[in-house]
């Protein structure tokens, strides 16, 4: 056991922070400084830049055009892009369908989707979570009803994290009413411009439009777009949603938003000294960069241990809860850090407005940030469900 | 020894309790908090006019209800249980503390324009630079003939697009951090270099940048002594810290109450999800927060006429105490709601903002707990 780089790992690194410092663009690099909103393009040109460079998805296998690191390489990239603070890919394609697809899809499904997930040319979004059907997804009443070679579909999803942008979207729908809940599930690819979809913002505590409903009347779907067999739905759901969690521990990301807030707590001043010179402040700080060592090394074991290859199991539950709980105190203490000017509301850069937003750059989204971390606690399965998983599926109660 | 209201002051909670519930509901604020002045003034003339309601601290002889702390908090209760926006802390608990405290002609001619609700006084007394404290100052206030001549930047003043006036801290003398030399000025507003950038805040308010350029004010601007008012404004402040830990109270009893009545309309599983052991003890540890801020409150109330050093310790003591509980009953109303509490549309998300916003105002738990330290626990 060791945990050493070799040269080989190290030569590596330099490949990637050399690949970031000559390709990353600079125009966006200043629209994330500057905390605007962006757009899908901009989320789109990094992604574009990755694909054309064959590292866009370097945890899928090498045969549907993942890139064969080994998960040292592939921790040595998630540490680098997120060290030169490199935009978040959307994980709707990349980390939720495209492994669904390739593990559970036909050859004809491999072959047309797989690509255009990579290429970014397929924007993904998700339909899970339903009105009355949150933390209990499997009481989902979306309906897909057999129509000849298609079904008819019926229902509303929420909190369909940017399907405004979406071509298409992987849908939980009830194919047996009859059948026990987890029994009557299948998973559709959904054409996001079928007729009959009609997609609607909710607005969140930030301001910010990350979020819709999706309503679904009588939307017709090939049956040739259900993964895997149908009632079987629920298989390829929790495949989903432990891999899901995986990602959203966010190691590499909490790393740099602790660099982010000791780099504000230099600036900001607590009577003649730096904040992070206060004892209390300082304590915090290092509380999380505590937390945070346990939570790496806890993703590095389940990454690299003896179980790695196997896909994660239940112990993501613990990635996730630990995950979440220390990405939302970060934004706690960022906001904290800011004082004053975390009560400014900055609405983003109005037609024409060139003056200056209120208070210090890094403290325009604080608080928008905090109210909006608030979810990392509730999607993805609430931490309340990740605990019920430990309980069950690894403790045996 | 005896925790009961009296009957005026029963009387003052319920009138206004009832005229908010008529004019304050949750639609009806956003509303006016997205209007273009972020305000119905209709509703700060009620107060005043019809219920009387901005003379309860204040003395009957300035035409008052002859109430003082225990009447402050007890409004900002009510006005922190539907978010109220209305100027009340800087106008009447800050600005009107201050004029109590020096009395004399500017009491005489300022305290009636408050009651009527005719003056509304934002507070400027913080700045880019100074975090908490609050002698740590850049504006300055030079002598010049009878009047000072006013330079400097105050930070985050809120409501200062509505006021009609503004209380400024400004060194007449010494350097950034003594804490001699300060001094406390009532002006107009719209004085000549005053400057000001609006902004809405996170919480529904509306506050401002303000700008002094050369501002030249009167002599008679000065409430207090020239260079000696920091005990003074450490006054004030105290009593503004308690009356926003009242605030706290009615935003902490809403938060519980909403989580309550949510978490038993709320199935998954089959069943209510009150009903859920988790949620249960959950609940109850925000209960818990909700009568302690209540009770921590009101023995700062009751503590703000002491020695200074014993106030001190005492409104660190209930800053911090509330400011914690605040953070974990916000947190957990909106994680109890799940998705909707993180939504626009629900109420409880804009208590969680304006809890999150009491927070930190006046000094943060880590600010108050190191101010009780160091007063409480001095060899």
């Amino acid at each position: 056991m060791d945990m050493e780089f070799s040269p080989e790992d190290l030569a590596f690194q330099q490949e990637v922070r050399d690949f970031i410092a000559e390709n990353y663009p600079a125009e966006l690099r200043g629209k994330q400084d500057e905390g605007e909103e962006l757009s899908k393009e901009d989320f789109l040109v990094w992604h574009k830049i990755l694909h054309k460079k064959g590292w866009i998805a370097p945890a899928w296998p090498v045969e549907y055009g993942g890139t064969g690191w080994t998960p040292t390489q592939r921790f040595i990239w998630s540490e680098e892009t997120a060290r030169a603070d490199c935009i978040r890919l959307m994980p709707f394609g990349l980390a939720m369908v495209g492994p669904v697809i390739y593990t559970f899809g036909t050859p004809e499904q491999k072959a047309h989707f797989l690509p255009r997930i990579l290429s970014g040319e397929d924007w993904w979004c998700q339909g899970y979570s339903e009105p009355g059907s949150g933390s209990d997804l499997a009481s989902l009443r979306t309906t897909a009803v057999a129509d000849g070679d298609d079904y008819i579909v019926n229902g509303q999803k929420t909190w369909t994290t940017l399907a405004q942008h979406a071509d298409w979207g992987f849908f939980l729908v009830r194919t047996d009413k009859d059948a026990k809940q987890q029994e009557g599930i299948s998973f559709l690819l959904i054409d996001m411009k079928s007729p009959g979809i009609t997609v609607r913002p909710i607005i969140t505590l930030g301001g910010e439009h990350e979020v819709n409903e999706v309503w679904l009347e009588d939307v017709r779907v090939p049956q040739s777009q259900r993964v895997y067999e149908e009632n079987k739905g629920w298989t390829c759901a929790k495949f989903l949603l432990a891999h899901e969690r995986t990602g959203i521990a966010g190691v590499a990301a909490s790393k740099r938003g602790i660099e982010k807030v000791k780099a504000i707590a230099r600036t900001e001043l607590d009577g003649d000294k730096p904040l992070l010179a206060n004892a209390f402040f300082k304590r915090k700080v290092a509380d999380l960069e505590v937390d945070l060592a346990a939570l790496e090394f806890t993703e590095l074991r389940s990454l690299a241990g003896p179980n790695a290859g196997r896909g994660p199991g239940p112990e993501s539950s613990l990635l996730k809860i630990k995950g979440s709980e220390i990405q939302q105190r970060l934004t706690e203490l960022t906001l904290e850090a800011v004082g004053h000017y975390g009560a400014p509301y900055f609405r983003g850069f109005g037609e024409g407005d060139n003056e200056h937003p209120i208070g210090p750059d890094y403290a325009h989204r604080a608080a928008p940030t905090y109210f909006n971390m608030r979810k990392t606690t509730i999607y993805g399965g609430s931490n309340e469900i990740q605990r019920n998983i430990i309980a069950k599926m690894v403790l045996g109660l | 020894m005896d925790f009961t209201y009296t009957e005026t002051q029963d009387m003052i909670r319920d009138t206004l309790a009832r005229f908010l519930s008529d004019t304050y509901d949750f639609e009806t604020r956003q509303k006016f908090i997205n209007s273009d002045s972020g305000r119905d003034p209709a509703i700060w003339t009620a107060l005043a006019q019809e219920l009387g309601m901005l003379g309860a601290p204040f003395a009957e002889e300035h035409g008052g209800l002859g109430g003082g702390a225990l009447e402050n908090a007890i409004v900002m209760e009510e006005l922190g249980k539907v978010i109220g926006i209305e100027p009340y802390l800087p106008t009447v608990v800050i600005a009107g503390g201050a004029l109590k405290a020096v009395g004399g002609a500017q009491a005489d001619a300022m305290i009636p324009e408050i009651i009527a609700g005719n003056a509304i006084v934002a507070f400027a007394y913080a700045e880019p630079q100074g975090r908490y404290d609050l002698a740590n100052l850049r504006t300055t206030a030079k002598k010049d003939g009878a009047g000072y001549v006013l330079n400097g930047h105050k930070g985050v003043v809120y409501a200062a697009p509505w006021a009609t006036h503004l209380l400024v801290t400004a060194r007449t003398g010494g350097s950034q951090r003594d804490k001699d030399g300060v001094s406390l000025f009532l002006i107009d507003a719209n004085l000549p270099g005053v400057v000001r950038r609006d902004y809405p805040t996170v919480d529904g308010s509306r506050a401002s940048e303000i700008y002094f350029e050369n501002v030249a004010i009167p002599g008679d601007a000065l409430l207090g002594g020239e260079g000696g008012a920091l005990p003074l404004i450490e006054q004030i402040v105290d009593e503004a810290t308690v009356a926003v830990c009242a605030e706290a109270t009615g935003v902490m009893q809403k938060l519980h109450e909403g989580t309550l009545e949510y978490t038993q309309q709320r199935k998954q599983f089959g069943v209510p999800i009150a009903k859920f052991q988790v949620l249960q003890h959950r609940m109850v540890d925000m209960f818990m927060e909700v009568e302690q801020a209540r009770s921590m409150t009101i023995m700062g109330t009751l503590k703000l006429g002491l020695p200074a050093a014993e106030r001190m310790a005492a409104v660190s003591a209930v800053k911090a105490k509330v400011a914690r509980g605040a953070n974990f009953v916000g947190q957990n109303a909106i994680q109890t709601h799940g998705g909707i509490g993180i939504t626009q549309e629900l109420a409880i998300g804009h208590y969680f903002k304006r809890a999150t916003m009491i927070e930190s105002q006046f000094g943060s738990a880590d600010h108050h707990m190191d101010r009780y330290e160091r007063i409480a626990l001095a060899d």
